[in-house]
């Protein structure tokens, strides 16, 4: 067997690396672009030269000068102090699923019969992305139970948009539009689920947990009404709770003539478990970039895949994919006149939609159950393990048992040693694992620490993890000041203004500020 | 018994260490955790989705079969533009982009993930060098989505609910702003445009540009390629009645053209695509938004930005989210807008390919890419019923072809060019009736003199 290993002596990379500017000097060059040839120069001259005044370049921009050994060596510098998922036991950022992302799928992404496509070429010479859509919609139709999807969104707080948008149109074909201006969502389901119906104009009713966790439906029951334009809520919520009452849920709204809109970023654990639309959801969505396998590129680019039922697919963003049930043939379809209109230009993150693709196929109607029963088993190994540790609590649904992740909270230990939840996460990653996630903004469950060791992770992982975590706890109590300091092995040591950053004449999100708030320029 | 699936993805799929950790959690099934799930809303039997296609090998080939029935602009000679560009990819930037490093990361703390930070901040530096302004967003989903942002910012800094939108902006771009926008800006109106020269109509502008105004937005080059050297005027026009200025910009563009910052504009944004990210059927995008270092406009945006801070050990570099509160991450439906998972990769990839070029490579680039289009719409002009460029301002990469004099529409034209393995222009004939059977074509510096003949050619051959 693999043996489990606590990485004690672990150092990440320190380059102590300077900024590219300072790595600059005049007239060194890193690349060459091609130049356009003698005979073209011969017939059109300096053409940008004869450009109006006003619009020419003045002065050159300040860019780095640098060659192109040392740009390759300063990013290769940087991506070493860069803790990727591939990496490590990235089971720290819950509800952000960072399961392993398949090299092969990079190759196929970087394949130039896909990376040289541009979307607006015939639809003839795009028949295998087209395909790849329309497939990989069928697919998303099977987990979920919906009747269509959009591949556009860009992320999950995208396709929150695309569905309020689409709400929205709903009501307003309904004569309900100026009546029905709130969304309902719950504090425990993602900050988008408030902030993206929002954007979208609606105001907002947020439901505050029961004492045991679960959602609150007598809440809801008291503030739906003829203003509810939808809820927006996750299933299971931040904290690993399935909601058992989630029909009732879905009841109460739709009998008030609401939309219900089921937040499925946690929807690992469900693929192939429980469909949204048995629960009588209307709409969904899943993140790709989470769920499907896809690297989460530091923030992006991910999708939002949004499903919805028949009656509401009329809004849906143009153009749709279809294919010729004569011919077999895919085509785009923007000839949706009730259509909200376009989200995002072009197909949306067709690199992501590629890959998630590749992933559902290689895994099979198998490998997805597969895949959500281990999360949920790997999940409640890691809370065997880590409800030993003194000092750590799984508030809520005590007797129950959590799907796959738990926010977790240090409250006991703090109280004991004045170190919190901030210090010990900072201090996780001495041991070559990333920061952990503790909570959305605001922190309902103290001190809180949210895990989420999905399928991916093997059991030596979990164990690893379990034993850091026991370790700092440990540290909190023999060496306090030690685990407030942290971080001591990663790339940089601890920030040490805080305040800075949120005074303006102290914060610097670019070079130029900076040199011109240091008195540098 | 047949042996139990074994999947290189999950390592606890092997029987013998699934028993093992069941026996120590206490339960014999995983079936004991799924009870939380009511049972008639359990979904029984086996998912309609296909596969498995269990080895790699297998895999790539039945994607590459699929994959093989696109036809690409490596094999085709490609000019179609309009926002995903036929760019030169740099090796260095697919090294970065691919390094499982920074591929795999997502919000990790500036400590552990502090090279990100430091890829991210340097490449808003750059972006900032060619637009001269101090304060550049991390990464949003595309241009859309940052001309949408940009006029919701403006609507909260002027306290105003209208806006104004030049008339050749991109339809779809157009449609992703009143979506986005409409709680915000219920309101939109259009500028025109001048037929002749393409540029904004300053008559139009001055009319229509009243103080209920909050933002009046432009591109340059236009969606139509044409560069705007108005844009002193404009700014003047525009805050002469207390609005804001927010302008579209192609930042491959601006190792020759003006720093906008320096005629007027207030807010910038554009896509980055251009800057070294593959087109990949339209998902290489990713949406700059750009202004001063100016809390009015700080304070407006939606995005996190990182900033430089020290640390605990002197003269070392450090990184923090400043102003975090702006963010719906921190304050939910009270932040400015929303904030998810949108662009950095491509931030990172544009970063490193600013860094590559430098401020000659910029040059050079932007030089040589006005000379082959100014070479191809001469081509194309000397064609029988083919005019080019149809507008009379200076164009950088792109610019309109009219075929009316050929008898044919673009549709038929660019159907004969496909066999001839090119992808002509972009069809404008819906989105911009006024232009009869026109074309958007767009030049790059991949374009040999041998590909601008090669369609020169073409159309020769079949007109």
């Amino acid at each position: 067997m693999a043996i489990t290993k606590v990485r004690k002596n672990y150092h990440q990379a320190r380059w102590d690396e300077p900024m590219i500017f300072e790595l600059s000097t005049p007239g060194v060059r890193g690349i060459i672009p091609p130049a356009p040839e003698a005979e073209i120069v011969a017939a059109v001259g300096d053409v940008a030269g004869g450009l109006p005044e006003g619009i020419r370049r003045s002065a050159a921009p300040a860019l780095p000068e640098v060659d192109q050994k040392h740009v390759l060596a300063h990013y290769l510098h940087l991506a070493q102090e860069t803790l990727g998922s591939n990496l490590h036991a990235d089971m720290s950022q819950g509800t952000c699923t960072m399961k392993y992302n398949p090299r092969v799928n990079e190759d196929l992404a970087a394949d130039p019969r896909f990376a040289h496509v541009h979307p607006w070429q015939d639809d003839d010479t795009m028949q295998g992305i087209l395909q790849i859509y329309y497939e990989f919609e069928q697919i998303m139709k099977a987990v979920s139970g919906m009747d269509r999807f959009t591949l556009q969104p860009g992320g999950g707080a995208h396709a929150v948009f695309t569905a309020a948008s689409m709400i929205r149109a709903y009501h307003r074909d309904r004569g309900e539009a100026e009546q029905r201006n709130e969304v309902i969502t719950t504090m425990f389901s993602h900050p988008c689920d408030a902030a993206s119906p929002a954007t979208a104009g609606f105001k907002i009713v947020t439901l505050m947990p029961k004492e045991d966790g679960y959602p609150d439906l007598d809440a809801l029951k008291a503030v739906v009404g003829p203003h509810t334009a939808a809820i927006h809520i996750t299933n299971p919520e931040d904290t690993g709770i399935y909601n058992p009452l989630i029909e009732e849920f879905v009841k109460v709204v739709r009998d008030a003539g609401g939309v219900c809109f089921n937040d499925q970023a946690n929807g690992n654990v469900l693929l192939g478990i429980a469909r949204t639309r048995d629960a009588g959801f209307d709409f969904c969505h899943y993140n790709l970039h989470k769920t499907f396998a896809v690297p989460h590129g530091g923030s992006g680019p991910g999708t939002g895949a949004m499903g919805c039922r028949e009656e509401f697919a009329k809004y849906l963003p143009y153009p749709t994919v279809e294919q010729d049930e004569g011919s077999g043939r895919y085509y785009l379809d923007f000839d949706r006149p009730e259509s909200v209109g376009k989200i995002k230009g072009f197909l949306g993150s067709a690199g992501v939609v590629l890959r998630s693709y590749a992933w559902a196929v290689m895994m099979g109607p198998k490998g997805l159950r597969e895949t959500a029963e281990m999360s949920a088993l790997n999940n409640n190994y890691f809370m065997e393990l880590v409800k030993r540790i003194p000092g750590i609590t799984a508030p809520y649904a005590e007797g129950h048992r959590r799907l796959e992740e738990c926010r977790w909270s240090w409250q006991e230990l703090t109280e004991e040693t004045g170190v919190g939840t901030d210090d010990i996460l900072r201090r996780v990653g001495d041991f070559g694992l990333q920061h952990y996630w503790s909570s959305h903004h605001p922190w309902v469950v103290p001190e809180p620490m949210t895990i989420e060791p999905c399928e991916t992770f093997s059991k030596e992982d979990i164990e690893e993890y379990a034993a850091v975590l026991a370790q700092i706890a440990e540290e909190a109590h023999t060496d306090p000041e030690m685990v407030k300091l942290a971080p001591h092995k990663c790339a940089v040591r601890k920030r040490a203004a805080e305040e800075e950053l949120d005074d303006p004449t102290k914060w610097a999100t670019t070079w130029r500020a900076y040199k011109r708030k240091q008195g540098m320029a | 018994m047949a042996e139990a699936d074994v999947y290189p993805y999950i390592p606890n799929s092997v029987p013998e260490v699934k028993a093992q950790m069941l026996r120590a959690i206490g339960i014999s099934s995983v079936e004991d955790i799924f009870a939380e799930i009511p049972d008639h809303l359990r979904f029984k039997g086996e998912l309609d989705v296909p596969g498995p296609i269990s080895s790699e090998y297998a895999l790539r080939r039945h994607v590459e079969e699929i994959l093989a029935k696109n036809k690409d602009c490596k094999e085709f000679i490609g000019f179609l533009g309009g926002g995903v560009y036929n760019h030169f990819v740099p090796s260095v930037v697919t090294t970065i982009m691919e390094r499982d490093e920074f591929l795999t990361s997502y919000v990790g703390e500036a400590y552990a993930d502090h090279g990100k930070w430091q890829a991210q901040f340097e490449y808003a530096s750059c972006l900032a060098e060619l637009l001269e302004m101090d304060a550049v967003n991390t990464p949003t989903y595309d241009w859309g989505m940052a001309a949408a942002t940009a006029i919701r910012m403006a609507a909260r800094i002027s306290g105003r609910s209208a806006a104004l939108v030049s008339a050749s902006v991109s339809p779809d771009r157009l449609s992703c702003m009143k979506n986005y926008g409409f709680s915000a800006l219920p309101t939109f109106g259009t500028v025109e445009m001048d037929p002749e020269t393409g540029l904004v109509d300053l008559d139009d502008l001055r009319a229509k540009m009243t103080d209920e105004i909050a933002v009046f937005y432009y591109e340059n080059p236009s969606f139509l390629g044409a560069i705007e050297h108005q844009g002193s005027q404009i700014a003047e026009i525009v805050h002469g009645r207390g609005g804001v200025v927010a302008a579209g910009i192609d930042p491959i563009t601006l190792g020759v053209l003006e720093a906008p910052a320096r005629y007027g504009v207030d807010i910038a944004c554009g896509d980055i695509q251009s800057l070294g990210i593959p087109m990949s059927a339209g998902g290489g995008q990713g949406g700059y938004v750009a202004t001063q270092d100016e809390p009015k406009f700080f304070h407006e945006f939606p995005a996190l930005m990182f900033g430089v801070t020290p640390t605990i050990v002197e003269g070392e570099y450090g990184f923090g989210e400043v102003f975090f509160e702006r963010t719906s991450y921190a304050s939910r439906e009270q932040a400015k807008d929303f904030l998810g998972t949108m662009a950095q990769l491509h931030g990172i990839g544009a970063g490193v390919y600013l860094a590559l070029m430098g401020p000659q490579g910029m040059r050079e680039v932007g030089e040589g890419i006005m000379q082959r289009s100014a070479y191809l719409a001469r081509q194309l002009d000397a064609l029988d019923g083919v005019k080019a460029p149809v507008l009379s301002a200076p164009f950088f990469k792109e610019f309109v072809v009219n075929f009316d004099g050929t008898g044919k529409t673009v549709a038929e034209v660019n159907k004969a060019l496909l066999e001839r393995k090119i992808f002509g222009g972009k069809d404008l004939s819906t989105w911009f009736p006024g232009l009869g059977q026109s074309a958007l074509y767009c030049v790059t510096e991949v374009h040999t003199k041998g590909d601008l003949d090669a369609l020169v050619g073409a159309l020769k051959e079949m007109l």
